[in-house]
């Protein structure tokens, strides 16, 4: 049971400090940010990921928890006020193993922030499947790896980004440690 | 300050704000409606700002805030005293050393550097309303970014004056996909906005729109390839520091014809001319 | 004249203030006026604060009367920047206004009916003369309290209801839309409007209501009824699962009976327009209630033409708190835009006196 875990040591600066770093993260794709250190977030989540719920989820969105991440949700719901929900009607997705992003809502062309965001927690950031990333908030073309995106993951993404304005956005997490890819980059593996 | 919470806005409030900031960095230059809150301070006098800045702002912040380029100006005072009083941050007027910039119709001249965050305070949002009042209608043009209206209400000025009238909040494309307000900043402004180290947020209190320009993205001013976009300034220097490339105010000295031109941007003035003090 | 640039903001600011402070005090050979005074003796403006500031407490509204000089939009805004502060502890129940305490009750469209007509506390018929006998000072006679022992009176509405006559008014346990927390998207459902219009500017709605009687989207309506009086407030603990009473406001309601709609098959009815608002305020509920139902116009297959049918424009226009906020930033300094205004006409200038020069020349 993880009911007893503490959220933020201090609620208003640590959900302050949790936004920026992801707000950096999404300025900037593809840079690793630190987030979340000294969290003790309920398993199977890591502490990036726990602090990205505690500073962006509450009553007013509704989240879907794959079947792995659906283990914290006795801690999600305590700490959040937020109901689950299914995979299509989520804004946000808390997923352990990137779920179908064509499944997710992706907004409307009036309303492309409707679009869901993934919290997506992951192996390892800076190490694995090597990526070349472009687009808003980076200067130039940037290298970018992760370990634990599925093998077909720049076809994935060029179906998300293909749909701009509408898409989803991801949020990687892994330990202590976070990258945000926007819907608005373009993706190709190197 | 008490009996509020720290930068004044409940914590839901800030989330509300906080998740409407990052779909708007996610899909640059897209109006977000947001529930933007009454503020203590009036609407049309930065209540969109402040909320951004509300959201955005933690205690290791340093904030700077500017009306007209001034730091000096009454309502600037007034809106970082109220973040002063109510997040008890440091406020500084240096740009170099401000982490966050809240800004009613300027850039600052200093050029911008990564990590720093422009609050722009912006009273309408939608660069179409000026042509078409229904949002409802304007929300559908921006979905299929059909903008035909606007590049005929710029061809129409060419035809009837010469060149675009447009002298400040100058649309603009942004990523090449949304038309976007850059708020009433001069024209001479515009292309700072564009490939800015910075990252520059946009909040419209009173119309309940957020908006973002992630760093180092494209932001093109509209114009024609026979008509291209061009600033101006008062072709002066300025008769305090002698920049003779910064926007300028023109300050009325007596009342015959007497002018003197001085740099809008008060922080750049005093800076330049402690340097040439220092030098002499 | 040397520069002297526009420094010293804090200063002037300060200064601003502690002149405001001392004018509004006034004479202080004259008593300082109580919030207790204004509340019992300025009921009025107190009910318009009130609804205007979306915040029913008697003496907020009566102290932020005090502190903007009688200001009443300046004083609604006060009430309004408090009120977003409030924690929401809970969602009341739907008022029940058939079981109100009434002070007043009349209706337009019977000569009588169950509950009969109660005029109350109304200047209705007072002949307007400025009462000299009140700036003497003044006790009133005691007055003679008719309808605060009146039983419960039935809603003219109803009764209408009974004979299928007006449309129904459908109970719905859908949560309604919230405009203090969320952004409006047009058109706006009837929730939300009626809830911006509760709070809209008397002014505006004054004059959006009197435009339809005038031809600009008429709605040919009649007064059904009004009735001003006492309601509880309640809600439903979670915990508890039963309503509790957390208090009692005064509220105006106003029903206004308008012209049919209906199809060679739906048998036609009387459409309705509602106007709910705090305080005794038959104007306000009065002009709600012509807006509502004007802005029912497309749902009721109304050709929408005119100002008043328009959500978007009403909806939009009507918040006092909104409107004189950017009409009065105007105030502000935009000499930075007005610079470049200036460059940009002289430029132009320049270009059409050279071309008349040129022309001139040939």
């Amino acid at each position: 049971m993880s009911l007893d875990l503490p959220g933020f040591a201090d609620p208003v600066l640590g959900a302050q400090r949790a936004f920026r770093a992801v707000l950096d993260a999404m300025s900037h794709p593809g840079r690793i940010v630190r987030v979340g250190e000294g969290l003790v977030s309920p398993a199977p989540l890591c502490s990036a990921a726990a602090a990205c719920v505690l500073a962006l989820v509450d009553q007013d969105v509704r989240v879907h928890a794959d079947a792995e991440a659906v283990a914290a949700a006795d801690w999600l719901r305590f700490h959040t006020g937020t109901t689950l929900c299914g995979l299509a009607e989520a804004d946000f997705v808390l997923a352990l193993a990137l779920p179908d992003l064509a499944g997710l809502a992706a907004g409307s062309d009036d309303a492309p922030e409707l679009g869901a965001s993934v919290i997506l927690q992951v192996a390892a950031l800076g190490a694995g499947r090597r990526f070349m990333i472009e687009g808003p908030g980076l200067a130039v073309p940037a290298a970018f790896a992760v370990d634990g995106l599925p093998e077909d993951f720049a076809g994935i993404w060029a179906a998300n980004h293909r749909r701009f304005p509408r898409g989803v956005d991801l949020i990687l997490c892994a330990g202590d440690r976070l990258a945000a890819l926007p819907r608005s980059l373009r993706i190709r593996e190197v | 300050m008490n009996g509020y919470n720290f930068a004044y806005l409940d914590e839901q409030t800030k989330r509300m704000i906080r998740r409407a900031l990052l779909k708007a960095v996610a899909i640059p230059g897209h109006q977000i409606p947001f529930g933007s809150r009454e503020m203590p301070l009036p609407y049309g006098w930065g209540t969109g700002g402040i909320q951004v800045t509300a959201a955005v702002l933690g205690p290791d912040d340093v904030l700077k805030v500017i009306d007209q380029g001034a730091d000096d100006t009454t309502n600037a005072v007034s809106i970082r005293r109220f973040f002063a009083r109510t997040a008890g941050v440091a406020t500084k007027t240096h740009t170099s050393v401000a982490t966050i910039i809240q800004t009613r119709h300027r850039i600052p001249e200093q050029a911008l550097t990564e990590g720093q965050i422009l609050v722009y305070q912006v009273p309408m949002p939608d660069p179409l309303a000026k042509l078409e009042p229904s949002r409802a209608e304007t929300t559908r043009m921006h979905g299929l970014a059909e903008y035909g209206l606007m590049h005929v209400k710029l061809y129409e000025d060419i035809t009837r004056f010469g060149h675009v009238s447009i002298s400040y909040d100058y649309p603009v494309m942004v990523n090449d996909r949304y038309l976007m307000s850059p708020s009433p900043i001069p024209a001479y402004d515009n292309p700072k906005l564009s490939r800015n180290p910075a990252l520059q947020l946009f909040g419209a209190g009173r119309e309940k729109r957020i908006y973002a320009i992630p760093p180092h993205t494209e932001v093109r001013s509209l114009d024609f390839d026979d008509h291209p976009f061009r600033t101006t300034r008062a072709p002066h220097a300025c008769d305090l520091c002698g920049d003779d490339a910064s926007y300028l105010d023109e300050v009325v000295t007596d009342n015959q014809g007497g002018r003197m031109f001085v740099c809008s941007d008060t922080d750049h003035c005093a800076s330049r001319q402690a340097l040439k003090e220092a030098a002499e | 004249m040397a520069y002297v640039a526009v420094k010293g903001g804090e200063r002037a600011i300060d200064n601003a203030h502690a002149w405001l402070d001392s004018d509004r005090r006034g004479d202080p050979a004259v008593a300082e006026i109580g919030v207790d005074q204004i509340r019992e003796q300025l009921g009025r403006s107190v009910d318009r604060v009130m609804a205007e500031g979306s915040l029913y407490d008697r003496d907020l509204a009566a102290l932020a009367i005090k502190q903007a000089q009688g200001d009443l939009i300046e004083a609604a805004f006060l009430l309004r920047a408090f009120r977003t502060t409030l924690p929401r502890f809970a969602a009341s129940t739907p008022v029940e206004t058939a079981a109100m305490r009434i002070r007043r009750r009349i209706s337009a469209v019977f000569k009588d009916m169950p509950g009969g007509q109660i005029l109350g506390p109304t200047y209705d018929y007072t002949h307007r003369l400025l009462d000299f006998t009140l700036a003497a000072g003044h006790t009133p006679a005691p007055a003679l309290r008719e309808a605060a022992e009146q039983a419960v009176a039935p809603r003219i509405h109803d009764i209408l209801g009974h004979e299928g006559l007006i449309e129904p008014d459908v109970a719905s346990d859908a949560e309604p839309f919230d405009i203090t927390r969320e952004p409006l998207a047009f058109p706006a459902g009837r929730d939300a409007r009626l809830q911006s219009l509760a709070r809209g500017d008397e002014g505006f709605l004054l004059a959006m209501g009197y435009s339809t009687q005038r031809g600009w989207g008429g709605t040919h309506p009649f007064v059904g009824e009004i009735r001003v009086g006492e309601v509880l407030v309640e809600i439903v603990p979670p915990e508890l699962g039963f309503a509790i009473e957390i208090g009692e406001i005064t509220l105006t309601e106003c029903q206004m009976v308008n012209q049919f709609a209906g199809s060679r098959t739906v048998p036609p009815q009387f459409t309705r327009g509602y106007g709910l608002v705090f305080g005794h305020g038959d104007r306000r509920a009065m002009a709600m209630a012509l807006v509502d139902r004007s802005l029912r116009a497309s749902e009721l297959g109304e050709a929408a033409t005119a100002p008043a049918q328009i959500p978007e424009f009403v909806i939009s226009h009507c918040d006092n708190i909104e409107a004189t906020g950017f009409v009065e930033h105007l105030k502000l300094p935009h000499y930075v835009d007005f610079q470049s205004e200036l460059e940009t006409i002289r430029r132009m200038r320049r270009d059409v006196e050279a071309a008349l020069l040129q022309e001139a020349a040939e």
